[in-house]
């Protein structure tokens, strides 16, 4: 496969849940913590909220990669969504695995309301393998 | 079609320094459904409030989005905005341009470009919001606090000062908690249960005050300001009507077993009041122990009592009763010392943990407050007090400091040169800590005034010689070893949380730490609060504290309760999930990952052609649901939806997000 990946900015497609990762985000900005504008956040009350068809939607839609931030495991604002979470994308992550997607593409992460550093790195380096992996092309709707 | 007004915010120069803010509008105005984009350098001010309620009513505006800091900020000022004007709250949508790009995307035009993205987004979900109208939700004006320590007495009290009725439910046959077993309390050395014991007289005269004791609450259903508990008074064994506690009846009952008052250092009967100052003063059956209960004869008690009080027969009371709120002030226990053999503890009489010490110091304790050692019953020369026993050891105890040690410590130690004069009190320690109003005075004195000796360092083994106790340590400050020959060895054991913390944790729906003590809501700005609503926390449950702190923080729990009491009715959260009943398959799945319990199956009967079915479907109660979304993803027909967080509405902020 062949890929131009001079200049490619990929788009990164952030379920954020709005207690946790989303302060994380947050956080970051009030400490001015920069990490590439190609993350867009979308956000979700918890990350239990995120429906594996969401993130399916985002790949057809031409995301070249999807992350879904969360509570750390035991901290979640409504005591145990995350590990509802954890569960289902878990799968999700080796259907898309089984459909042609390199697994780098769709993550999940634990980002605290007090950890903007971590947002800001997890972002970065997520965009970073993003980058290097190429645009997303198996997904994507025919246009 | 939907009429979106955009709104971006300025906000001074941290927004415009960096986005053009310009082109944001240009590219606005071309979105779908967007009717109207205007700018301000402020918008959460009075007049870019007033901008916006003007505009929406010129143009005509049924949705709104404003492009500016974090919702987490600003979304409840902008939702009263939204509402002056005439539209629903829930109209409202926030493009997050500050905190998510102009502060994080400051390289070239990239935050501009985001920008744009982020407003293209809100307007996706702006035009898919629909109006929401949250519930209202009446309050049960009483509340349940439980456990009756000091924490839960101060608790009941000040709630029941407010003009509220209170049920204060204790497991144990008195009223009191860890408190009434002190002998004196640090750093004033007031008598213990000199300060209690009239504010458990206090809770047993309060017209608003209903006293369970010898009760458990067994279960909890409902949601703030309307709880439902199950309160098992478990059998006495006595009419308490009839009883006048006399005391007849324990002085010949012929079973001795330890008294758990007494922290196991004297017997009391089967039939007993725990302690002089019990409240209430009328005596318990403890049917374990009981001859009459264990072999079926005896009735010594039942023959003896003048009042014909004893009834054997008598049989738990189980009472369902419904509150607006919950004080949780359920305690501590104090660490199982089985990891710790080197001390010897319960090997060598003469070693003792800090609470039997304070029942040996208490006046009314086993010896009549006389400090006795007992193997032999001779006043001690030497103690020894171990420091941090289970706590600060992540190895085999607890990680924590167990906050109140160090304090008893001391006062252990001047109470040791008050009682038995010459006596030298020798303190092992790790660190002393003693922050609070005149605590480190008060470490001075026991070190100054009354000669005790602190040894920081940490001991190896505790054990006999002849008929004193070998102690073998290590200075840490000179780094040699020590070895000190003492006549009495107390321990200054770590408290933990009680042990069935995590089951009432899980009863009550309100999660624990690592050590099983209660979550606060934040640990700072939100301290007695649990993530429950309506639910508090009181006292040494939440965490290891002293007794001004957990007086203080169940009069803080007591002002939350008397707060939401005082409320006519509650406003709910209206993000809450709903069920199409036309499409719901009654698997019943959402109930499955509910965290609250808030979803329940209900049937429902509806005519098909000349036919009427009845089938399952699933409920959700509104007062209960917290919002999450969870069972929404796991519906398998699509039939269960999150108001506010629709499918629709996520899934058209992603196309939007992908455009």
């Amino acid at each position: 496969m062949s890929v131009a990946k001079e200049g490619f900015e990929p788009l990164i497609v952030a379920f954020c849940c709005n207690w946790c990762s989303y302060a994380g985000a947050d956080l970051a900005g009030t400490g001015r913590m920069p990490y590439p504008a190609n993350v867009r956040i979308v956000r979700v009350p918890c990350s239990s909220r995120v429906n594996p068809s969401f993130v399916i939607r985002a790949f057809q839609r031409g995301a070249d990669g999807v992350i879904v931030a969360g509570c750390h495991p035991g901290d979640c604002h409504y005591h145990s969504g995350n590990f509802f979470t954890r569960r289902r994308l878990s799968v999700l992550r080796r259907l898309l695995e089984y459909m042609g997607i390199e697994p780098e593409r769709f993550q999940v992460r634990w980002i605290s309301g007090s950890e903007g550093a971590k947002f800001a790195q997890v972002m970065t380096d997520l965009t970073a393998d993003i980058r290097a992996l190429g645009p997303n092309r198996k997904l994507r709707d025919a246009l | 079609m939907k009429r979106v007004g955009v709104f971006v915010c300025w906000c001074g120069s941290n927004i415009a320094a960096t986005v053009d803010i310009e082109r944001v509008i240009a590219a606005a105005r071309k979105m779908p459904n967007v009717v109207y984009a205007s700018d301000n350098k402020y918008m959460c001010s009075e007049l870019g409030q007033a901008s916006i309620r003007e505009s929406i009513e010129k143009e005509n505006i049924t949705r709104v989005v404003i492009a500016s800091c974090s919702p987490r900020m600003h979304e409840n000022t902008f939702r009263k905005t939204v509402a002056a004007a005439g539209l629903n709250p829930f109209y409202l949508e926030i493009a997050n341009i500050r905190e998510h790009c102009s502060w994080v995307h400051k390289e070239g035009e990239v935050g501009t470009v985001k920008a744009i993205s982020l407003v293209r987004t809100a307007v996706a979900k702006a035009a898919r919001n629909e109006p929401l109208t949250p519930s209202s939700l009446q309050i049960t004006k009483r509340a349940l606090v439980i456990g009756a320590g000091i924490a839960g007495i101060q608790a009941a009290l000040d709630i029941a000062d407010s003009g509220y009725q209170v049920d204060l439910v204790e497991k144990e046959p008195s009223i009191g908690g860890r408190m009434a077993q002190l002998d004196k309390t640090f750093p004033t050395l007031d008598c213990s249960a000199c300060i209690l014991t009239p504010k458990m007289v206090d809770v047993a005269q309060h017209d608003n005050i209903t006293l369970h004791t010898y009760s458990v609450v067994e279960k909890v259903d409902g949601y703030v300001g309307n709880f439902t508990a199950t309160i098992r008074k478990k059998s006495r064994g006595i009419d308490m009507e009839k009883c006048t506690g006399c005391g007849i009846c324990y002085e010949k009952c012929p079973v001795k077993v330890d008294s758990e008052f007494e922290a196991g250092m004297a017997k009391r009967r089967a039939i007993y009041v725990p302690f002089p100052q019990a409240v209430p003063n009328k005596p318990v059956i403890d049917r374990e122990n009981c001859r009459y209960f264990t072999q079926g004869k005896c009735k010594v008690c039942q023959k003896l009592c003048p009042a014909g009080a004893v009834d054997y027969e008598l049989e738990d009371e189980v009472l369902t009763v419904e509150y607006g709120a919950i004080v949780v002030a359920t305690g501590f226990d104090i660490l199982d010392l089985q990891a710790y053999g080197e001390y010897g503890y319960g090997k060598h009489p003469d070693v003792l943990t800090s609470l039997e010490f304070e029942r040996l110091v208490n006046a009314s304790g086993p010896t009549g407050g006389k400090i006795l050692r007992p193997s032999d019953g001779k006043p001690p020369r030497t103690v020894a007090f171990i420091q941090c026993v289970g706590s600060r050891d992540q190895a085999k105890g607890k990680a924590y400091c167990s906050k109140v040690c160090c304090m008893y410590t001391a006062k252990h130690a001047i109470l040791l040169r008050e009682k038995v004069p010459g006596a030298k009190p020798i303190v092992f320690y790790i660190d002393v800590r003693t922050p609070g109003k005149d605590y480190e005075e008060f470490y001075n004195r026991a070190t100054d005034e009354y000669g005790a000796t602190y040894i920081r360092g940490q001991v190896g083994k505790v054990y006999p010689e002849g008929d004193r106790l070998i102690i073998r340590g290590v200075d840490s400050l000179s780094a040699r070893p020590v070895e000190l020959e003492v006549d009495m060895v107390v321990l200054a054991v770590a408290v933990t949380a009680r042990a069935d913390a995590a089951g009432v944790g899980r009863m009550l729906g309100i999660t624990t730490n690592a050590h099983q003590f209660f979550n606060e809501a934040h640990p700072k700005l939100r301290p007695v609060e649990t993530h429950s609503a309506g639910i508090y926390l009181a006292g040494m449950c939440q965490g290891p504290k002293d007794i001004p702190e957990a007086v203080a923080q169940a009069s803080a729990a007591a002002v939350k309760v008397v707060g939401l009491l005082n409320k006519d009715s509650l406003v709910g959260n209206p993000t809450v999930a709903n069920v199409d009943e036309s499409m719901c398959s009654g698997c019943l799945e959402c109930t499955q990952v509910c965290p609250y319990d808030a979803i329940k199956e209900k049937s429902i009967t509806e005519r098909r052609g000349r036919e009427t079915l009845t089938r399952t479907v699933a409920e959700v109660n509104e007062g209960l649901c917290q919002g999450c979304g969870a069972c929404s993803v796991a519906c398998r027909p699509g039939a269960n939806n999150l108001k506010g967080f629709t499918n629709e509405q996520i899934l058209a902020e992603v196309d939007a997000v992908c455009l």
